[in-house]
């Protein structure tokens, strides 16, 4: 497990820090110019900090105090920069390869893994000059994988690549995140990637962390949920594939219940991610009868939270957290209060296939 | 065609490539450690170094060559103590070598300076962070990346060696066959009466070394970009 703690006195703000990364994939998101590129530049030896204490489970990376500073090539923690970063002199295998010349580690085997798992066969004998932005950032993902990092960091990946290239590279980073079991972390400022990918999430606002901990918990908690945007609130279920019906839908079992969703490609006892927003859930005090949406889970209210224009309710599904966007108004005549035994009406579309990861288990 | 120069003139030409050349290959080293320190490191003598390097670029030549002379000659401080152990400067042509090299050495620096300052750093970070200590990262990407400019300033260094007088002339004199370079060879003609067409031909010998110096390095730097920014 990686723990950061470091303060850095920038001109105009000063960062200070502190969070741990569990393994799997660890989301630090903020806002631009919160600090988190300082932060993973610290992790990578790339920056030294005026005060930091960095551990990655028994290897101190970075103690300030005790007079540490273990130099990037000493540290085995692979680094993707947003603008991949591949030496224009090299080619795409010469770039790939980068890595084992040092680590003195490398077979065949591993490059030809890597090459299949990242799709990039066919451009091995090419410069980086002739790849696109996506290519070149799969390569660079490559390149970092191969230099056997005991973690890795990604410093917003996909912020410079348009919405195909992103969809291009989100499957390999799931799969990256499931199967090679390598604790990854991940800089972004999009709501989207953070639920898509995170496993933990760290929180980050004008160089503090306002919030951190597992994904799931901090995506369904109305207190730290809003920070990643309104619009992208929601909650974060696992479920299992239980079944394919004939009509062409998919039932899946989750904490809450079971749950019916259009044909999803995998097969039966795969497991699924799935995300509910809160601007997705109704609230309906009865059961509701001659209703369209397939979904309809008996919940308990936990508790109410103002939220700009609305209020966000927070429900408890079989233990399950699920948020529900409403408006103040149906709050007060739906007389809503914690405690209260309702029914939350999920449309079977608000589950968009774009936000079904796969998971481990 | 060997007689239309003198053997007096063949000699001369013989010696400056090789003098030249030697002077190049022996400053390169230098050229590039220096070159790389003023581009990367800020310290303070930063500008000093910076101006130590540039002097021969900007004092009469003849100042140079006395200097090297009170420096590299039999009774100087350093030279003294290069004749105790069997190495003699002054009036050799390993002088003219040294002459040649410190009057070239600041063009030489400037080139690869500039392709230094070129190559973004966020790409040895990269190297860094991919396993490689410093001395590999040095090697293994800022070294191919500034070959061009190397390339540039060995070229530019080489020209300049060729056609250095004033420095060569005061530190190793003017003795045909041990220090007797084109430019001192073609003065020495200048100074005999009815000497001018032996000088003129030597002349045109210079310009073609020299032209064939300058297709030489563009046909090698076209190569390396090639190598290095192709597709």
């Amino acid at each position: 497990m990686l723990s950061v703690a470091l303060r850095h006195r920038f001109a105009d703000f000063t960062l200070d820090a502190a969070f741990e990364a569990p393994d799997g994939l660890t989301a630090l998101f903020g806002h631009s110019g919160s600090g988190k590129t300082t932060v993973v530049n610290a992790v990578a030896g790339l920056l030294r900090p005026h005060f930091a204490c960095i551990t990655d489970g028994d290897a101190v990376l970075t103690d300030s105090e005790g007079g540490i500073f273990l130099p990037p090539h000493r540290r085995g923690i692979g680094y993707v920069f947003q603008d991949a970063r591949l030496f224009p002199h090299l080619t795409v295998r010469q770039n790939l390869l980068f890595g084992h010349w040092f680590t003195g580690r490398g077979r065949k085997a591993e490059l030809s893994r890597v090459v299949d798992m990242l799709g990039i066969g066919a451009l091995l004998s090419r410069r980086p000059a002739a790849l696109s932005g996506g290519e070149r950032q799969r390569v660079a993902l490559g390149r970092a994988i191969l230099s056997h990092p005991r973690m890795l960091l990604m410093d917003e990946p996909l912020a410079s690549l348009d919405q195909p290239r992103k969809d291009e590279i989100l499957p390999y980073l799931e799969r990256l995140r499931d199967q090679a079991g390598l604790p990854i972390l991940y800089v972004t400022h999009s709501p989207a990637e953070v639920a898509r990918l995170a496993t933990t999430i760290v929180l980050m606002d004008h160089g503090r962390v306002r919030a951190s901990g597992p994904a799931a918990q901090i995506m369904s908690n109305p207190a730290t949920a809003p920070m990643l945007g309104l619009a992208d609130t929601g909650a974060i279920l696992t479920a299992r594939i239980r079944g394919q019906d004939a009509d062409g839908l998919t039932w899946l079992s989750t904490p809450a219940g079971p749950l019916f969703l259009p044909q999803v490609a995998a097969p039966v006892g795969r497991s699924l991610r799935l995300r509910i927003l809160a601007q997705d859930v109704m609230i309906a005090t009865v059961p509701p009868q001659g209703i369209s949406a397939l979904n309809v889970i008996p919940a308990i209210i936990r508790d109410l939270t103002d939220a700009e224009g609305g209020v966000l309710v927070r429900l408890d599904a079989g233990g399950q957290a699920i948020l529900s966007r409403i408006t103040a108004r149906s709050a007060r005549s739906l007389d809503l209060h914690p405690g209260k035994p309702v029914h939350a009406v999920l449309k079977a579309v608000s589950v968009a296939p774009g936000t079904i990861g796969f998971s481990a288990g | 065609m060997a007689d239309w120069l003198t053997p007096e003139a063949w000699q001369a030409i013989r010696l400056s490539l090789k003098v030249s050349l030697w002077a190049t290959l022996a400053s390169l080293p230098f050229g590039i450690l220096v070159a790389y320190i003023l581009a990367r490191w800020r310290f303070p003598g930063h500008g000093l170094l910076n101006g130590l390097v540039h002097l021969p670029l900007v004092l009469p030549p003849v100042v140079t060559g006395y200097l090297l002379l009170l420096t590299f000659g039999r009774r100087g401080w350093v030279g003294q103590w290069l004749d105790q152990v069997g190495i003699v400067l002054a009036f050799r042509w390993t002088g003219a070598a040294l002459a040649a090299a410190i009057m070239a050495f600041p063009l030489m620096v400037r080139a690869i300076r500039l392709s230094v300052e070129a190559v973004d750093p966020r790409l040895e970070q990269a190297a860094s962070t991919l396993g490689a200590s410093r001395p590999w990262v040095f090697l293994t990407v800022t070294l191919p990346l500034i070959l061009p400019g190397i390339l540039a300033g060995a070229i530019l260094a080489f020209a300049k060696a060729m056609g250095d007088f004033g420095a060569t002339i005061t530190f190793v004199s003017n003795i045909p066959g041990q220090t007797q370079t084109v430019p001192s060879a073609i003065y020495a003609f200048l100074q005999v009466p009815g000497g001018e067409s032996a000088a003129a031909r030597l002349v045109l010998a210079a310009i073609a070394v020299a032209l064939g110096a300058l297709f030489l390095s563009e046909w090698l730097s076209r190569a390396v970009a090639r190598r290095i920014g192709g597709a």
